[in-house]
């Protein structure tokens, strides 16, 4: 699926600036991307690598399994494959949590670390689990609560009001997550 | 809710860091081990970022996405920009994120549009790029139907967005 998307841009893209005559744009797009792809990673590479740290030192004292005892009944509903002393479980509620409190990139290594733990306990490695479909159905449905980069930026833009927004925002998140667990939920039944 | 999302971050360090303190393990060697881990997680999915960010940007500098929605953009009557940030949303954060910043510029944010843009980028995730960056990372590529029931919960996220904006506004 991702080489499909990945082909899909690629193609559509140059051969729509072939017919249009705008090639010279895609040749300097070529040349620039590698280096905008650069800058993207060296700048969350601070952010990942500070917070796996933090999140080393909250594994070693024991607060990520309180935090995932917390959250067990919930999520032990949501993921029956996985066993209910799994790790996985505790990385997934961090990455629901930091994503809920809008902290996008404190997020992403506790979800990179629960499909970690996923692939540990799935049975074909080449293929996705239905707990990892789950978990990134649920994570992609963004169940934000504090939208801090949208907020910072409407604030930046001269909003009276930036935190407005809230409401309606956690309201659709909410829609979307719900959807995405129903859908999940039947689809996982009817295979 | 503007003082939350700045106390939030400080909190959650400071608890963690007296907690592992008063459990009395070596914080300071923890702390390293992870970001070791950390290292080595951005060196992985770095080669998946530099491809999503080659094709993702040719296709937004082929202007093809223009071409892709005029018929939509014929029968409603919304910007081109407002209809680009629902289609992109899925696919690029930092692309989408740059189109609701120019919405802000032209329209202004408390503007009908500007309130829009934002519920709209609030209101979802970058469902393509996260499904690819953390297939990517363990090496799945049989995704399954992963990336359709993340679009039909982004659709929903997105006709919802629609209707509580008009709604609350």
């Amino acid at each position: 699926m991702v080489s499909i998307l990945w082909a899909f841009l690629i193609v559509i893209g140059i051969i729509y600036a072939f017919l249009n005559g705008n090639v010279s744009i895609i040749n300097e797009s070529i040349l620039v991307n590698a280096n905008k792809a650069l800058e993207l990673i060296i700048s969350f590479l601070p952010t990942i690598v500070l917070w796996t740290g933090i999140m080393k030192i909250a594994e070693d004292a024991g607060l990520l399994t309180k935090f995932s005892n917390f959250l067990r009944p919930v999520l032990s509903k949501l993921f029956p494959s996985v066993p209910k002393d799994n790790k996985a479980l505790g990385y997934i509620s961090s990455n629901i949590a930091a994503n809920m409190l809008g902290l996008g990139s404190a997020a992403t290594p506790f979800g990179l670390k629960a499909m970690i733990e996923l692939q540990k306990i799935n049975d074909n490695k080449n293929r996705a689990s239905q707990a990892m479909i789950t978990f990134l159905v649920l994570n992609t449905a963004g169940v934000t609560i504090i939208p801090t980069l949208i907020i910072a930026l409407r604030l930046g833009y001269g909003s009276k009001n930036p935190t407005e927004i809230i409401a309606p925002a956690v309201l659709s998140t909410m829609c979307s997550s719900i959807a995405a667990i129903t859908i999940d939920y039947f689809i996982r039944r009817k295979k | 809710m503007k003082i939350v999302s700045i106390i939030v971050l400080p909190i959650v360090v400071l608890l963690i860091v007296l907690y592992g303190y008063i459990k009395k393990i070596d914080i300071y060697a923890s702390f390293l081990n992870g970001a070791k881990e950390g290292m080595e997680i951005v060196v992985n999915i770095a080669p998946a970022i530099l491809a999503m960010v080659f094709a993702v940007n040719i296709f937004l500098d082929s202007n093809v996405l223009n071409f892709i929605l005029m018929p939509i953009n014929k029968i409603m009557h919304f910007p081109s920009e407002i209809l680009s940030l629902a289609f992109l949303r899925p696919i690029s954060g930092t692309a989408s994120l740059s189109i609701m910043t120019n919405i802000f510029k032209i329209y202004g944010p408390d503007s009908f549009y500007g309130r829009l843009s934002s519920v709209l980028q609030g209101c979802t995730d970058t469902t393509i790029y996260v499904i690819a960056l953390y297939y990517g990372s363990i090496k799945v590529s049989k995704t399954r139907y992963t990336v359709f029931v993340g679009l039909m919960a982004d659709l929903v996220g997105i006709v919802m967005a629609f209707i509580l904006t008009n709604i609350f506004f």
